[in-house]
């Protein structure tokens, strides 16, 4: 699969729950969804690009996209924690575009 | 001018991609290590390495001499730079 298949079988099934991929195709999205393809080829499940897994399925179950922050970060900041998933607003640039920080508990980290 | 510049890094990661990207713009030489190539004892040691400087082992981590920049922060990169 490539990205751009993964991008157009999950676009529906995500705006459908309140959620839009990040307009900027090129230069975000498509690598990003590039990237959780590496990650499933590599793990064997889709984690979160911008985080370091550690293989171990059930320590990564938190930040298999979409992870457990999206909603969290979505809600606050219009965008998740690597800028894949992003609100309306924030897509209509009537929200500012400001750095995610990390929500995720320090000591889940490999 | 800064001295020792060092990027950790994942190769998945955009935002990484961005300040791999930026630095290149500014002309500078740096170190970089992507981590989630690396395996094994490799990994641990580089991931020692980051918690030192980031304890929350996030990534991009970007030391540029003393100063550490989590995330791609082109403001203050560009600030470290003319230090």
């Amino acid at each position: 699969m490539t990205a751009q298949e993964l991008y157009e079988k999950l676009k529906p099934i995500q705006e459908a729950k309140g959620y839009q991929f990040n307009k900027d195709l090129e230069g975000t999205t498509l690598p990003l969804l590039e990237g959780l393809l590496v990650n499933k080829n590599r793990y064997g499940y889709m984690v979160c690009p911008c985080r370091l897994a550690t293989g171990d399925r059930d320590k990564d179950r938190d930040i298999i996209c979409p992870c457990e922050y999206r909603e969290p970060d979505v809600a606050e900041y219009g965008s998740c924690y690597c800028g894949l998933y992003v609100s309306a607003d924030w897509n209509a640039e009537t929200v500012p575009h400001v750095y995610v920080p990390e929500r995720r508990p320090a000591e889940k980290f490999a | 001018m800064a001295e020792k510049i060092k990027l950790y890094a994942l190769t998945t990661c955009i935002h990484c991609r961005n300040t791999k990207e930026y630095l290149k713009d500014c002309g500078v030489d740096y170190d970089c290590v992507d981590v989630d190539a690396l395996q094994g004892e490799e990994r641990e040691k580089v991931l020692e390495e980051v918690r030192q400087v980031n304890p929350n082992c996030t990534f991009p981590t970007l030391v540029i001499d003393d100063k550490v920049i989590v995330g791609f922060r082109k403001d203050e990169i560009e600030e470290a730079l003319k230090r």
